[in-house]
């Protein structure tokens, strides 16, 4: 029992350090991608090829004034940006980030809790992660904030049903919410990943995903030409920080998701498939940031249109038929 | 990759529980007393106002377009159904044609559900004029 504890308190810190770190780079990375798309250098000027961009970024956010403006509910407000990141790293307790591998002659499992719920236990937390602009925008006393507040709420809840949907369909073949499982089932290689037997659900649980993460076509919630930052118009310095923070590392986990429940995971997990799943997570995330600078906004009674009825109805025939050609 | 066999897989959940919420609330006080120590301060009266331009709100009004309380009702109907359908699709193989079958009219009844919404207009998004 000891040396399990040790374990999983290495892990969360690992996993913490990481994706905080990562969560910044991923900023960094969203600028310099967006700037070559748009025949621009990006960020140039600290650091080499303004790699360092991230630690000025970070040592202006701690040292901004703490402001706490009028009119809004103290508590709550200093509440909610903490809810969004512990949520968005909440969700990486069920996911198994790599193959297992040997280090000082102990087997270690990169899974925080090997729980058999995995994959339900994500989306559940995922969901929770609603509560963190719900309560920032409506402790703030700004119309924009509260008008983002409701967008989100929409959003999240409407598309929660796509995802579940979505993925009803591949947790029928494989009959385990696992995600060990999930990608034991594809271990035999490239023809066995889900993607080939389940495009219409990949499609979707991708649609999804943006919605979840409120990313680009989507991204009406803090749509900056409309409503300023959405529900993030009232916060400075950490506190606006710690909302982004969880956006960037909420990407990361959903991009392990996608890579583990459709493209085949780590698959056997040799080295090469550690690579494999670190490289499909990578196009993923690039895939968030493609879309941004090629994407416009759509309008939110489309989006609310798109979720209830086309990709909700798509999702549930899916299941049917999923369900025949099971049968037979 | 195998399963772990420990007796209590969701202590990690609650270890990561209480490490995220702690490390998270800590980052946001270091960032307090960086503030203060660090920050320029200013004794501007105006700038804790509202980041709003023209006549300011005493009081938020809280008032929404109710078609937002109305996809929260479609949500819980729908999402109840995704609940139900979770433990059938695990144990899919092992129900066959009977399970098959009960999940056929199961998704019948939600179906002329949403054909009712849909055909009262709870989907289309008002125009509050």
């Amino acid at each position: 029992m000891d040396a399990y504890l040790i374990e999983t308190v290495i892990k969360i810190v690992v996993i913490l350090l990481l994706f905080s770190a990562l969560a910044g780079f991923g900023t960094y990375f969203e600028r310099k991608v967006l700037a070559f798309m748009q025949r621009r250098l990006g960020p140039m000027n600290v650091g080499p090829y303004g790699v360092l961009q991230i630690a000025a970024d970070g040592i202006k956010l701690f040292t901004k004034e703490d402001l706490i403006p009028q009119g809004v509910v103290p508590a709550i407000f200093k509440i909610a940006p903490v809810i969004t990141v512990a949520t968005a790293f909440m969700a990486a307790a069920a996911i198994p980030f790599m193959p297992e591998f040997t280090a000082f002659g102990y087997t270690v499992k990169p899974i925080i809790a090997d729980i058999n719920v995995g994959i339900l236990y994500v989306i559940g937390v995922m969901g929770v992660g609603l509560y963190g602009p719900l309560l920032g925008g409506m402790a703030s006393a700004n119309k924009f904030a509260l008008i983002s507040t409701a967008r989100a709420a929409a959003v999240f809840i409407s598309y929660e049903v796509v995802t579940g949907l979505s993925l009803l369909a591949p947790l029928m073949m494989v009959g385990s919410l696992s995600l060990i499982d999930i990608n034991n089932f594809q271990a035999g290689g490239f023809t066995h990943w889900m993607i080939w037997s389940q495009p219409i659900a990949f499609v979707l649980f991708l649609i999804a995903a943006f919605a979840e993460t409120g990313r680009t076509p989507f991204h009406l919630i803090a749509n900056d030409h409309e409503l300023i930052d959405g529900f993030g118009t009232e916060y400075s310095g950490m506190r606006w920080g710690l909302f982004f923070i969880g956006e960037y590392a909420n990407m990361f986990f959903i991009s392990w998701v996608i890579a583990l429940v459709f493209l085949g995971g780590f698959g056997d997990g040799s080295v090469l498939g550690a690579l494999a799943l670190f490289l499909k997570v990578s196009f993923f995330f690039f895939f968030f940031l493609w879309t941004r600078a090629a994407w416009p906004d759509v309008r939110p009674d489309q989006l609310m249109m798109l979720c209830w009825k086309i990709l909700m109805p798509i999702a549930v025939v899916n299941i049917v038929i999923t369900g025949i050609v099971m049968m037979f | 990759m195998e399963h772990y066999s420990v007796a209590h897989p969701y202590f990690g959940v609650f270890l990561l529980f209480v490490m995220t919420f702690g490390a998270f609330m800590a980052t946001t006080v270091v960032a307090r007393l960086a503030s203060r120590a660090l920050s320029s301060k200013s004794s501007e009266k105006i700038k804790l106002s509202v980041y709003e331009c023209g006549p300011e709100v005493s009081k938020q009004p809280n008032r929404l377009s109710p078609q937002f309380y109305l996809f929260a009702l479609l949500f819980l109907l729908f999402d109840v159904e995704i609940v139900f359908m979770f433990p059938w699709a695990i144990d899919f193989k092992l129900l066959g044609w009977f399970g098959f079958a009960e999940m056929l009219l199961f998704i019948l009844l939600l179906a002329i559900g949403f054909v009712y919404a849909w055909k009262k207009g709870a989907l289309e998004w008002h125009n509050i004029k």
